[in-house]
């Protein structure tokens, strides 16, 4: 059972527990297949959803995932909130305990937030992505969806190609992926790799080619296009035609590869056209799988928090 | 008063000797100095350093009494063993005028625990535009100038700042950040910034002011000093600038010499601090250049902030480790219990560089000398307990440590100000 009462990151997750989560995933997914969105393990429990990020998939992919399971939920965009007044986020944390919250899903812009809130809150607090830290469930919500191509992850090449350093989805990726037995590839310009994530088992590849040769599962990563404006690499046009996928470097991985990308896409950037709507492509399966994993993750915790009273 | 029995840390030995004080000065060290009716300390099991010197202090009075004041700063720094203290001018108003400096002054008198020593601001308003009033600060008590915390920017300005303070004998200490390079960073750019997906601060951002530190002071053939060095580079440049004949000084602090950044992956906003605490090459590079002589001095860069200061997310906290209270335990430990430093040379580094630096009264135990002076216990430990220091500052990430060194007694010109 998974012992925790928050999610904050897989820097920490054993494998039996991503596999556990992995496999509740399965089940609610089947269920949702076969229509049904009535799975009530959470009714009479309430998950604040409190985004200071702007968010339209992973927030309404949360707010399903609590509604199906029967939750009261509440959002809080922060821009309209008491955070606007100046309201620290241990006081926010406080009053969200006060109004007997049993979940708090939080997207801050800066890593380690999950970490005081997790502190502050006795609510368990679910990490929808910090800064540049951690996006856990998009993580999870990957290797769902490469283990139901792949039937497993041992093994599988991973190339993630793209803004790393920025990436959190990198980051959780990198580490469940390696928690797993995949073996992560990561290619981008030089001036986007952060420090040392080599020696956190990435293998750094000097080309696309290198990254993209004989790959199970390609990963594009979206790029803010301010990256560029700060300098990090001289144009759009330069970028897309070293870092993106196009048909033509796909034809590098294995035959049975997937595309993967968390969204949403630059068309014609990250990926090409052809790319994203490819028969490889399980960019919506993706999302498809965000909904089970997040299910999966709020039941799973709500079990142990249950379990703990 | 006769303190009888201690260990005397002297410049080149440790001996058990006798001092004896009157009207504040010491009169005379020896074996067995007869007692006729003198106040009498038994310092057995003791070791007596000179009074410890801490150049880089920030008190936050006036304007952040929250964080800090005079009198909470003083009771601090005697209970850390120092009886003397230099602070930084980053309060508000900013110390860049001589009215500022008689403020800090008269308070340090009226509070009447340890010698503070202002520092005043290179220039005013710390804006790094027009230069303060150096010499009416000198001549109102400060001691040297300082951009701490606010970088001088304009490499004109610093070069024209050094070189007007040189006639007044002022010394910059400079805080070396080149703030292009840190970016919005808030702790060391490696392999824990990466786990912790907290932005990074490249060495460069502290070196490349180091380097431009010493070129100014190389073509001006002034004094510099070089603040809080964390990093293994900026003490390499240093220990070439010092070979070359560049007249360079430096400070390091106990963070930096004691842990690594691996410490910032809890998330615990007190291990935010400026410089950051950097990776294991650079504190093995620390210490050797403390062995070596390149870090002339181990300073505190005592920062004390507010709990709302702090307990807040990593990028928002404030920068700075309440440090005034742990820098002796530190020493002991990691420095002279782990084999890097002898006694005579942590007084060096605590006490006698300082006093030299900055041209303070004080510094070693000698014949005719103040009588400033802190006895210790080394073989006392202690555990850290940040809600107990008695600074208003709270913010160490060293809770839980276990340190060696106990302060008993710190003396100020004769006069016991602290007593454990």
């Amino acid at each position: 059972m998974l012992k925790r009462k928050d999610l904050l990151g897989l820097i920490d997750l054993t494998k039996e527990e991503i596999t556990e989560i992995l496999d509740v995933a399965s089940d609610m997914k089947r269920h949702l297949k076969d229509g049904d969105k009535n799975l009530p393990y959470l009714r009479g429990k309430t998950v604040t959803i409190l985004f200071y990020e702007n968010s339209t998939r992973t927030r309404t992919s949360f707010e399903l995932a609590s509604k199906y399971l029967g939750a009261t939920v509440i959002n809080i965009a922060a821009g309209t909130s008491s955070v606007a007044k100046g309201e620290t986020l241990v006081d926010t944390g406080k009053t969200l305990d006060a109004q007997l919250n049993d979940f708090l899903i939080m997207r801050h812009p800066m890593g380690g937030a999950p970490y005081l809130l997790a502190k502050v809150a006795k609510a368990g607090v679910l990490n929808a992505g910090d800064g540049m830290n951690e996006h856990p469930t998009q993580a999870l919500l990957d290797m769902l969806t490469m283990r139901e191509h792949f039937g497993s992850l041992e093994g599988l090449k991973v190339a993630i190609v793209g803004d790393i350093k920025h990436s959190r989805v990198a980051k959780s990726n990198l580490f469940g992926l390696k928690t797993m037995g995949a073996k992560v590839y990561m290619y981008a310009p030089q001036t986007l790799i952060p420090k040392d994530i080599d020696k956190l088992g990435a293998v750094l590849c000097n080309s696309k080619e290198e990254a993209l040769k004989d790959a199970d599962v390609v990963m594009g990563l979206r790029i803010q296009l301010e990256r560029q404006q700060a300098g990090n690499f001289p144009s759009l046009n330069e970028y897309a035609s070293f870092y993106g996928v196009d048909g033509k470097s796909l034809k590098l991985a294995k035959p049975n590869a997937i595309i993967m990308h968390p969204g949403p896409v630059n068309r014609g950037v990250e990926l090409t056209g052809k790319v994203i709507d490819h028969e490889k492509s399980r960019i919506e399966e993706q999302v498809f799988s965000g909904i089970a994993v997040r299910m999966a993750v709020l039941k799973l915790l709500n079990d142990y928090r249950d379990f703990t009273k | 008063m006769i303190i009888k029995d201690g260990n005397v840390v002297l410049n080149n030995s440790v001996e058990k000797k006798d001092i004896l004080i009157e009207n504040g000065k010491i009169v005379k060290i020896a074996d067995n100095i007869p007692v006729t009716g003198e106040e009498v300390l038994i310092a057995s099991g003791l070791h007596i350093f000179p009074g410890l010197i801490d150049m880089h202090v920030h008190l936050r009075e006036p304007g952040y009494e929250h964080k800090e004041d005079i009198e909470s700063g003083c009771k601090a720094s005697v209970k850390g063993g120092f009886t003397q203290i230099c602070c930084m001018p980053n309060t508000d108003p900013i110390t860049d005028n001589k009215v500022v400096v008689s403020y800090i002054k008269n308070r340090a008198k009226e509070v009447n625990l340890c010698k503070v020593h202002p520092i005043g601001a290179i220039t005013k308003g710390e804006k790094g535009e027009q230069l303060a009033e150096i010499g009416e600060m000198k001549r109102a008590g400060a001691v040297a100038i300082s951009d701490d915390g606010v970088s001088v920017k304009s490499a004109r300005l610093m070069r024209l700042a050094m070189e007007y303070a040189s006639g007044f004998q002022m010394k910059c200490l400079y805080h070396c950040e080149e703030k292009e390079l840190v970016d919005g960073g808030v702790v060391n750019e490696g392999l824990s910034s990466t786990i912790a997906g907290l932005k990074g601060i490249p060495r460069s951002a502290e070196d490349i002011v180091i380097a431009r530190e010493i070129a100014l002071a190389e073509s001006l053939d002034v004094p510099v000093h070089i603040c809080h060095v964390s990093t293994h580079s900026g003490v390499r440049l240093i220990r070439d600038a010092k070979r070359a004949g560049v007249k360079v000084t430096a400070e390091t602090c106990p963070h930096y010499f004691a842990v690594t950044d691996e410490i910032i992956k809890s998330f615990d906003t007190n291990t935010k601090v400026n410089p950051p605490i950097r990776e294991e090459v650079d504190k093995q590079a620390i210490l050797e250049g403390l062995k070596d002589g390149t870090l002339d001095c181990i300073v505190t860069d005592h920062a004390p902030h507010h709990i709302n200061d702090k307990n807040v997310e990593y990028n928002l906290a404030s920068f700075g480790i309440s440090g005034i209270e742990t820098s002796l335990g530190f020493a002991i430990t990691y420095l002279y219990k782990a084999g890097v430093l002898t006694l005579p040379q942590i007084a060096e580094k605590m006490s006698t560089a300082p006093a030299r630096i900055l041209d303070l009264d004080g510094g070693e135990i000698k014949e005719g000398g103040v009588a400033d002076l802190t006895l210790v216990n080394l073989d006392e430990s202690f555990v850290v307990d940040p809600a107990s220091f008695v600074s208003k500052g709270k913010n160490s990430p060293f809770k839980g440590y276990k340190l060696d060194g106990v302060v008993k007694y710190t003396i100020v010109d004769g006069v016991v100000k602290y007593q454990a």
